[in-house]
């Protein structure tokens, strides 16, 4: 007995992926890829990183073979800006200044294409968090606002995700609100899209205004968010309702 | 932000709300398909979720007893609806080169309804089954 | 031109039933949703879909607004002969795309 509840007791330590909420057939669509949509931006992206562009004349695949294990452990610190950057922003830092091609915009397809090609090499590794100390004040302030009340319904991030996570909004289950699907296919988009777009969609959910795609807080929360899911596997690209 | 803009955003959603197919509009496109003849049950399976989560995205699949010879095979799968704008969802046409009665796809569903799905064979007879699916909403969605 | 993703076996044995699996990039307009101004957003879905095999069709969908964004859809076929499997999407707005897969059976 004293076994089982000290068994239960670390099994509720283990985050718990999304993917583990969503039905049987939402779960084979993920994991098929022959029938899980997000492939179309995979394969795009591959193609994208064969191609050679920008004034260097060079592909993202002249300068890198495997990209696998990188997604894993974004948010990084990035010493030439002395701050955290997620992966699309580390993308976007190779396209301008390695290519010096045309910025790419977060959100934009070929960013999101790039973006799920580069994650999906680390499909199934745990998500690794660097344990940099430069990246700690960042993650303590995504930790202070996952925990602060925002918007007309003055709720805060925890409040659903850790508090209620199991238990239904409306007819939807709250999951706990882990970052290791992304990019990903959401039925709701009918697209794939980021984790800040994904952000956004609870910031308006409870009425707050979201700030615009790559403000620092997106990557304060992404930071947190990545500590709070060690351990879980990188899905990307995954399926959620 | 004050509610008035909200509240009349939601009116204008309703008004807006495509109407749901009417059941005469069900039977005419059934009636396309079958050309009246009358439908039996049996020798179709579909499979798709009994609660779904968000309706933008179904998958499902249609399985049809047939030995598929040039003699004896289903020549059609045809897919219907009840409450989304139109009652059809999709047509398939094959013969005994396909090997196996079979169709998946992801369709739409509007909201919680009945999903007919009707076999036809080359001996003129035509078979179906159908499935109740009841859709949830997702929570915070883009707006 | 649409991304295309095509599962398909490359060889089979003569005989063998294959399966088709078939994704592409569309936003599948219904024609019922109303867009950003309140005014409904004209329809623009893929109507048909094809598959033939060395030039003799096997396989045809007519699709309708009900079938979901970046369509996908899986079938079956014989593997008869080696040859070229072709598929064409075709909708609204002159949309058609034609992709082509080789296959050898022995
Ligand atoms: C001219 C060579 C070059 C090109 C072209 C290039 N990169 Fe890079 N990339 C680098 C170098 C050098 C680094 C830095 C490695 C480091 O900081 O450890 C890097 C870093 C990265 C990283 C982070 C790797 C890590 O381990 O943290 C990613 C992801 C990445 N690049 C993706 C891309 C993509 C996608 C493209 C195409 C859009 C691209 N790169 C184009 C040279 C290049
Ligand atoms: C009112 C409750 C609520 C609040 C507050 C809320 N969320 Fe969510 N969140 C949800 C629900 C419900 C979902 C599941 C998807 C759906 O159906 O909308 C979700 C999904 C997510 C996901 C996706 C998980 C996955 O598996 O891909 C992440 C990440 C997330 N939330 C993070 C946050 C962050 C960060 C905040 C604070 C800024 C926040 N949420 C605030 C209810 C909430």
């Amino acid at each position: 007995m004293r076994w089982l509840l000290l068994l239960l007791g670390m099994a509720a330590a283990q985050p718990r992926s999304g993917t583990q909420d969503m039905s049987r057939e939402l779960q084979a669509m993920q994991a098929d890829d022959s029938a899980n949509p997000g492939m179309l931006w995979m394969q795009e992206g591959e193609a994208l990183f064969q191609r050679r562009e920008g004034l260097a004349g060079k592909a993202c695949a002249d300068c890198h073979a495997s990209l696998a294990g990188v997604a894993a452990r974004y948010p990084a610190w990035d010493p030439a800006t002395a701050a955290p950057i997620d992966l699309a922003g580390r993308i976007q830092q190779c396209r301008a200044e390695r290519q010096q091609a045309a910025p790419l915009p977060r959100e934009s397809e070929p960013l999101l294409a790039l973006t799920v090609f580069v994650a999906r090499q680390s499909r199934g590794m745990a998500l690794a968090p660097p344990a940099d100390p430069r990246l700690a004040p960042a993650r303590a302030r995504g930790e202070a606002l996952f925990r602060q009340r925002r918007g007309q319904l003055n709720l805060s991030c925890a409040q659903c995700h850790e508090e209620r996570a199991g238990l239904r909004l409306g007819s939807a289950l709250i999951p706990e609100g882990h970052a290791n699907g992304y990019p990903q296919y959401r039925l709701e988009w009918q697209a794939l899209g980021s984790l800040q777009r994904r952000l956004r969609n609870c910031m308006v959910g409870v009425r707050a205004t979201a700030p615009a795609y790559g403000a620092a807080e997106y990557l304060e929360l992404e930071l947190f968010l990545a500590q709070r899911g060690a351990g879980l596997p990188v899905e990307a690209p995954a399926v959620r309702p | 932000m004050n509610r008035r803009p909200l509240l009349a955003g939601a009116l204008l959603a309703l008004t807006l709300r495509p109407a749901a197919a009417t059941p005469e509009d069900e039977a005419a496109a059934l009636r396309a398909f079958t050309g009246g003849a009358a439908l039996r049950e049996g020798r179709v399976a579909l499979d798709i979720p009994p609660l779904v989560e968000n309706g933008n995205t179904v998958p499902l699949k249609v399985t049809v007893q047939s030995p598929m010879t040039a003699a004896d095979h289903c020549t059609a799968i045809a897919l219907f609806n009840e409450k989304n704008p139109q009652p059809q969802v999709i047509t398939a046409r094959f013969g005994p080169r396909a090997g196996r009665a079979e169709l998946a796809t992801h369709m739409r569903l509007a909201t919680s309804q009945k999903i007919l799905a009707v076999a036809a064979m080359s001996d003129g007879s035509f078979w179906s089954t159908s499935a109740e699916v009841i859709v949830t909403l997702a929570a915070c969605i883009e707006s | 031109m649409a991304r295309v993703l095509l599962n398909l076996p490359r060889s089979a044995a003569k005989g063998a039933v294959i399966e088709i699996r078939t994704l592409i990039m569309h936003p599948m307009e219904s024609g019922f949703r109303p867009g950003m101004n309140g005014s409904i957003l004209p329809r623009d879905i893929i109507t048909r879909f094809r598959c033939s095999y060395n030039g003799e069709e096997v396989f045809r969908a007519e699709l309708s607004p009900a079938i979901a964004a970046n369509p996908f859809i899986s079938f079956t076929t014989v593997a008869t002969e080696s040859g070229t499997l072709s598929f064409t999407w075709e909708g609204d707005n002159d949309f058609r795309q034609t992709e082509t897969r080789d296959i050898a059976v022995t």
